[in-house]
């Protein structure tokens, strides 16, 4: 990640697909490690650790939705409500059944996924916004469903209270140990996606993204690669919503409504699209910067002001600069995130002798 | 030079003594953090920039005069947005300051942190938001909504709609109100109340953003034809629902409007206060500026040189950031007297405000009495009534069907 040659030394396919392109990102691997496994929940208050575990959420939603919007180019504007299924079926399973987290949080991905190929399903005839519009109408519907139906939702106040997930009797209920909890499902989905995208189907993905006809001449299924990447992506913001139900300790589809969708298709735009990486870099930004303007905001107004009158302002200005920033970014690197970390780093691979 | 002027060009100041390195180290004192949860910019805006400033207004009000028995007031806000995950964060954050105790913004923010509040031992105050069986002390411990809920409500405007039509037997009445779990929360309530005074009940849904409700009108004022309409609506729904039911020439007198439908900016939205003559609206906190504490701010503000902010003459939404400020704060004298001055905890500050009983702030809080089983203080309400181009008081505090309400605790308590 950090790490860079010295200029393009790679014969083979199988050294540009390589995990560890080079010996040392084994040791940047282990030193980030050593990092947040280690040294932050050690040294860093408990509040900085919250900050952490929603970016950690996000991140795994980040990545389900980059699977099907920048690796295999469907649009999605349900992934709100994939997370719901993901949440309410992790949230009846426990209470109905008392089911351990490590049996409902698959079981919540699994339901998402089935979900998810059937809304998914439309994308086998149209693309682009008629699909948003049909993914959109999915979404509606689920909501609808959920808050319709109370053997789903548990009653009319359609939330459904979970414990804290334990594991040998030991509980997660602190930031400290949530930290862990979801640290875990965040570097496994990591990995995941980035095993995933090198395989033959992140390569049918890719292939359906640039041209589907053409996909489909060279022999890829494309309906079957489409459902599958709806179901994966789908999968992906269902474990996601089963981690925001735990982390919570309740689900509540008013937490998963469409504004949740298009925050994600946000987070995507701005990492990357068609990037492990970008989907890190997207949900670390859009969770962090609003925190981290209202605290300078608040320090630097509260120099001159009194704290009503910085309430005042900051929340409307907090969004203008906002929003400013991502068409900053946005015009900068249209390509995300990512594609701005790449371009620094292509340009300290042959630093200082360019040219 | 207007006050947003002025912080515009403070920030620049601002930006330029930090560039400098200044680091703004405060001297220590007495002080007590209250964390604030405020929505200026979500879904819910149009409460939250009136509801908040009031908010700040009685902390500077209580600071000016000294503070809570010697404690200055500090108090962070975070917007959540009438988002989830920021609702977390700040909570944490408040954590992280020391704070005594935090008001809630939004029912799925308070759905959310009710464990986290209760694991971190803080208590959170959602006036308005949140389900109806969290004021259940024994079950929401450290939860508290202060104020009616929405089956108190439910219960208060049936009473009120008995008192208007002598008796409820017979009648029709029709249940407008917006598809999501809060909006149906008080149905449990009606179907009760429906069967032992033997009126009938119809409900009329309307889906969100509830910007569209002609269907669901003329369904009531062409068909059902009702004796009583009572409305349960958000955001921008309600004034959607006072110009139809006018357009139909359904007389608003027979309108009773829950408390998020009942502001004034609500009932101008819809036309005017000069259209909606008779609209009846349930509020938890006292309307309209005759008050002393309201007086009090305007001369603070004088005091200072500045005029009075423009939000007070939004007396429902603004009120009601003054009583949970109040009640926030009545619960810290509580606590800091219990402890014989000195600063209390989270925990102590609880006990404080389970203590509050006959603090009325002239008028603007109910009589209400809040206890470790009851953290809605009983479910005090009032009807204020459009008449003559302003809400004027049609129905003192009172509790509507109680029994009914405490009944219905109890079976959820046992569900669980």
């Amino acid at each position: 990640m950090f790490h860079r040659e010295s200029g393009v030394f790679k014969t083979s396919y199988a050294a540009d697909m390589a995990l560890y392109p080079l010996p040392i990102a084994k040791w940047t691997v282990a030193v980030l490690a050593l990092l947040f496994v280690v040294i932050i929940p050690l040294t860093v208050h408990e509040y900085y650790l919250s900050i952490l575990n929603l970016i950690f959420i996000a991140i795994v939603g980040a990545l389900g939705l980059n699977i099907l919007v920048g690796y295999t180019g469907q649009i999605s504007l349900g992934h709100g409500a994939f997370m719901s299924v993901g949440a309410y079926t992790a949230a009846n399973l426990a209470v109905k059944l008392g089911l351990p987290f490590w049996l409902t949080l698959p079981a919540g991905g699994l339901m998402a996924a089935a979900i998810g190929v059937v809304v998914g399903m439309p994308s086998l005839r149209i693309k682009g916004l008629y699909l948003a519009i049909a993914t959109l109408a999915g979404q509606l519907i689920i909501e609808w469903t959920i808050n319709r139906v109370p053997a789903i939702s548990g009653g009319a106040s359609a939330s459904i209270q979970v414990d804290r997930p334990s594991l040998f009797g030991f509980s997660f209920n602190t930031q400290g140990s949530l930290y862990f909890f979801l640290l875990f499902f965040a570097v496994l989905a990591i990995v995941a996606t980035l095993n995933l995208v090198r395989s033959r189907i992140g390569r049918a993905f890719i292939a359906v993204r640039d041209q589907d006809i053409a996909a489909e001449i060279i022999g890829i299924d494309i309906y079957r690669y489409k459902l599958l990447a709806f179901a994966i992506s789908s999968f992906y913001a269902g474990v996601c919503g089963v981690l925001y139900t735990y982390y919570f300790g309740i689900a509540n589809y008013e937490q998963f409504q469409l504004i949740v969708s298009i925050d994600y298709l946000a987070i995507i735009i701005i990492g990357g699209l068609g990037s492990v990486l970008g989907s890190i870099f997207g949900a670390v930004f859009v969770t962090l910067l609003p925190i981290v303007l209202r605290i300078v905001m608040e320090n630097v107004g509260s120099l001159f002001f009194t704290t009503s009158e910085v309430a005042n302002v900051i929340s409307g200005l907090k969004l203008a600069v906002f929003g400013a920033l991502i068409i900053f970014f946005l015009i900068v690197e249209p390509e995300g995130l990512n594609r701005l970390w790449r371009n620094i780093r292509s340009y300290f691979r042959v630093w200082p002798f360019s040219y | 030079m207007t006050r947003f002027g002025k912080t515009w060009l403070g920030m620049a100041g601002a930006t330029a003594v930090l560039a400098i390195g200044s680091g703004g180290a405060f001297a220590q004192q007495k002080e007590l953090v209250f964390g604030f949860q405020c929505d200026r910019t979500g879904p819910t805006a149009n409460v939250g920039v009136n509801l908040c400033p009031g908010y700040h207004d009685y902390v500077n009000l209580t600071n000016s005069k000294g503070g809570v028995e010697g404690f200055k007031i500090r108090v962070i806000e975070v917007d959540n947005e009438y988002k989830v995950p920021p609702a977390m964060e700040a909570h944490e954050r408040f954590k992280k300051e020391g704070a005594v105790l935090e008001g809630l913004y939004g029912t799925p923010q308070t759905a959310a942190l009710n464990k986290k509040l209760e694991e971190d031992k803080i208590l959170g105050t959602s006036p308005g938001f949140g389900t109806s069986n969290a004021s259940d002390g024994k079950r929401f411990p450290y939860t508290f909504p202060i104020a009616a809920s929405y089956w108190s409500q439910g219960g208060a405007a049936l009473q009120f709609a008995k008192e208007k039509m002598g008796t409820l037997k017979g009648k029709k009445i029709a249940y407008l109100f917006y598809d999501n779990p809060a909006g149906k929360e008080p149905l449990a309530i009606f179907e009760d109340i429906a069967k032992t005074e033997g009126f009938e009940l119809r409900t009329f849904a309307v889906p969100a953003p509830g910007l569209e409700m002609g269907a669901q009108v003329l369904d009531i004022t062409g068909r059902f034809k009702p004796d009583f309409v009572i409305t349960h609506l958000f955001g921008r729904a309600p004034s959607v629902s006072i110009k139809e039911l006018k357009g139909k020439g359904f007389p608003l007198s027979k309108v009773v409007a829950f408390v998020w439908g009942s502001s004034e900016a609500d009932i101008i939205a819809a036309g005017g206060m000069a259209i909606a003559e008779g609209y009846n609206t349930i509020q938890f906190a006292g309307v309209g500026k005759d008050f002393p504490v309201l007086k009090e701010i305007e001369a603070m503000y004088k005091a200072q040189g500045k005029t009075p902010p423009k939000e007070m003459d939004s007396t429902v939404f603004y009120n009601r950031g003054v009583f949970n400020a109040a009640i926030h704060v009545e619960a810290v004298r509580n606590a800091i007297r219990a402890k014989g001055g000195a600063a209390p905890t989270s925990e102590e500050v609880k006990k404080g405000m389970e203590a509050i009983k006959g603090f009325t702030l002239g008028g603007l809080v109910p009589p209400m009495q809040l206890s470790a089983e009851d953290h809605e203080g009983g479910g005090w309400v009032q009807i204020w009534t459009v008449k003559g181009g302003k809400l004027v008081k049609a129905k003192d505090w009172f509790q509507g069907y109680r029994p009914v309400i405490l009944k219905h605790l109890a079976a959820d308590a046992s569900k669980s």
